[in-house]
């Protein structure tokens, strides 16, 4: 798997305008994300040579796959990468094994059964090897697109909001294996979606896009923990992740004490080593704001933290009040009301009660 | 019962569709898939054998085909005999004839793949020719299927355009269909009848089978 930076350049002004650059590390998750229509997927399709817009730098480590200034266009069949399609497209007239091995010509034809029983073992498909796409599960279908999109043995893994057609339940347990994937292949991922949850629980870099322009684009911690995210308020569940350090455990009471950026937190038992680093997620309902330090509470978190912004949130009686923690960027989302009583205003010091963390061993 | 007649018309039946199919396939794919200017005007164009009657379509073939048409003498240089009232000079007609038969259903089928499925198949790392003979083929089979039989059976029904171009030769142009009329002119009424019923459970028995292939191939896709 030849790892290279990949870098994308894109500029279109139809059929909408689109005007996008980023670079994504070798063996990076990054994400794109943003509303529906905001051009994510055609930045995709961009990569994968299926669309070709008026202008356009697509390079990966040392080859340049498009380049519209030298007329450069590698055809998407001859680019080392492998494509998630958002509905899986898988071929309806094929096995999951016919399907695997569709996607194993670049490799000499002696070796092939032998890579797709592989592939079959990664995914966990043995089972379903003679099985037609209508006769697989939701799940099973994903899992099946992921293995097609691995045979290529690809530079670049795309995926297109790979996760939205599963449930919540089935979200978690894929993700989890997409992850370990990505590890033990070291792929360069580039994600598109509108879920933050698939921000904070598998990317490691993160373009924001808003109606074709990059409006935000960085580290997902650096990002969403440390800076005012643009269109934050406009989220259906804004919330900011973190990478955080395990500082110690607390067996006696079943805690871990976690550390980012001078902020300190305890959370249930995390199952990572001391001085590991995991991703934390803080939505902006889990947080609620106080004038005064209360007693008696069943949540440990308890931040002191200055008001950095009100904004208006997606509803109309609820306000996103930024807040500063320690270095750390904190989101809570709050009544109209109790902005007011609070005196919530830019400066004004608040305790911050955080009551869930989502932990993930990832980072 | 004219058995040579039925075997002519047979005979010009699998012929137009083995040569027209897979023609009309790569014609149903450039209509279906190309985005180039005068796509409309193409695909008016083979539609015209579904509205212009057969005997204005036969009369320009007669015309096209003729001794004075460059095609005629072309063929006749060729071959030393004229286009018209020949077997070969049905055969193209009936190709003609046959267009929008064998295109419109290959490019509803084509067109009917969703869009993701040959950008997946261009993932895949196939070029786009294999991505045809891999993907998009098997996935409009049974418009491939519906086209071929509908060729078939318009073949065998074919009277203005053939009456036109091959006259009613015994052997070398005259077809089922002709026959059937040819002897109801000369009021042989069982003769007519029996071919007549022939015609008509050869049509059922074509129908039968494309049903049969096509609820197959629907549920194992």
């Amino acid at each position: 798997m030849a790892a290279g930076l990949l870098h994308v350049r894109l500029r279109q002004s139809a059929p909408f305008p689109l005007a996008v650059e980023f670079t994504a590390p070798p063996g990076s998750v990054t994400a794109l994300f943003g509303p529906s229509g905001s051009g994510k997927t055609t930045v995709l399709r961009v990569i994968a040579g299926l669309h070709r817009p008026a202008e356009a730098l697509v390079s990966c480590g040392a080859d340049r796959w498009t380049d519209t200034q030298s007329g450069t266009f590698l055809p998407a069949h001859r680019r080392p990468l492998g494509f998630v399609f958002q509905d899986y497209a898988l071929f309806p007239h094929l096995t999951v094994r016919e399907q695997l091995a569709l996607a194993l010509g670049h490799r000499p034809a002696s070796g092939r059964a032998e890579r797709v029983a592989a592939l079959l073992a990664l995914a966990r498909l043995e089972d379903l090897a003679g099985r037609r796409p209508a006769a697989l599960s939701g799940g099973e279908q994903q899992r099946v697109a992921l293995a097609r999109a691995l045979a290529r043995d690809p530079a670049v893994l795309l995926l297109d909001e790979p996760f939205a057609a599963v449930d919540w339940a089935l979200r978690e347990s894929l993700r989890r294996e997409l992850m370990a994937l990505q590890r033990s292949l070291s792929l360069t991922v580039v994600l598109v979606t509108h879920d933050f949850e698939d921000v904070a629980k598998l990317a490691s870099h993160l373009v924001i896009l808003e109606r074709g322009a990059v409006a935000a684009a960085g580290s997902v911690p650096d990002l969403t923990g440390r800076n005012a995210v643009p269109g934050v308020a406009g989220w259906r569940e804004p919330a900011v992740a973190l990478d955080a350090r395990v500082v110690c455990h607390d067996s006696a009471r079943q805690l871990t004490r976690l550390a980012a950026h001078g902020l300190q937190l305890d959370v249930p038992s995390v199952p990572a080593g001391v001085g590991a680093t995991v991703r934390i997620q803080i939505g902006a309902r889990e947080v609620i704001l106080a004038s005064r330090r209360p007693e008696g509470l069943s949540l440990h978190n308890v931040l002191e933290a200055r008001v950095v912004a009100v904004e208006s949130g997606g509803q109309d009686a609820l306000r996103l009040v930024h807040l500063a923690a320690g270095d750390v960027r904190l989101l809570s989302l709050v009544t109209a009301d109790a902005v007011r009583t609070l005196g919530l205003t830019p400066g004004a010091p608040v305790l911050a009660l955080v009551k869930a963390v989502a932990v993930d061993a990832f980072a | 019962m004219d058995w040579t007649a039925l075997a002519l018309s047979v005979r010009l039946g699998l012929l137009t569709v083995v040569l027209l199919v897979p023609l009309a396939f790569l014609l149903a794919r450039t209509l279906a898939y190309g985005r180039f200017r005068g796509r409309g005007f193409v695909e008016a164009l083979v539609a015209l054998p579904l509205i212009l009657p057969p005997t204005v379509l036969g009369y320009y073939l007669l015309v096209a085909f003729g001794r004075a048409s460059p095609l005629g003498q072309a063929f006749e240089a060729l071959l030393g005999r004229p286009l018209v009232f020949s077997f070969e000079g049905l055969l193209l007609a009936s190709l003609l004839v046959n267009l929008p038969f064998a295109v419109q259903p290959m490019q509803n089928a084509l067109a009917a793949i969703p869009p993701n499925l040959r950008d997946a198949a261009r993932c895949c790392g196939l070029s786009p020719a294999s991505a045809m003979r891999r993907v998009e083929l098997p996935l409009a089979l049974p418009g491939i299927a519906t086209a071929a039989v509908l060729t078939f059976a318009h073949t065998l029904g074919e009277f203005g355009v053939v009456l036109m171009v091959g006259g009613s030769i015994p052997g070398e142009t005259r077809t089922i269909a002709i026959a059937i009329y040819d002897r109801v002119q000369a009021f042989d009424e069982s003769a007519a009848g029996l071919m007549a019923l022939v015609l008509l459970a050869l049509s059922v028995a074509t129908l039968g089978v494309t049903n049969t292939l096509s609820r197959r191939m629907a549920s194992r896709n």
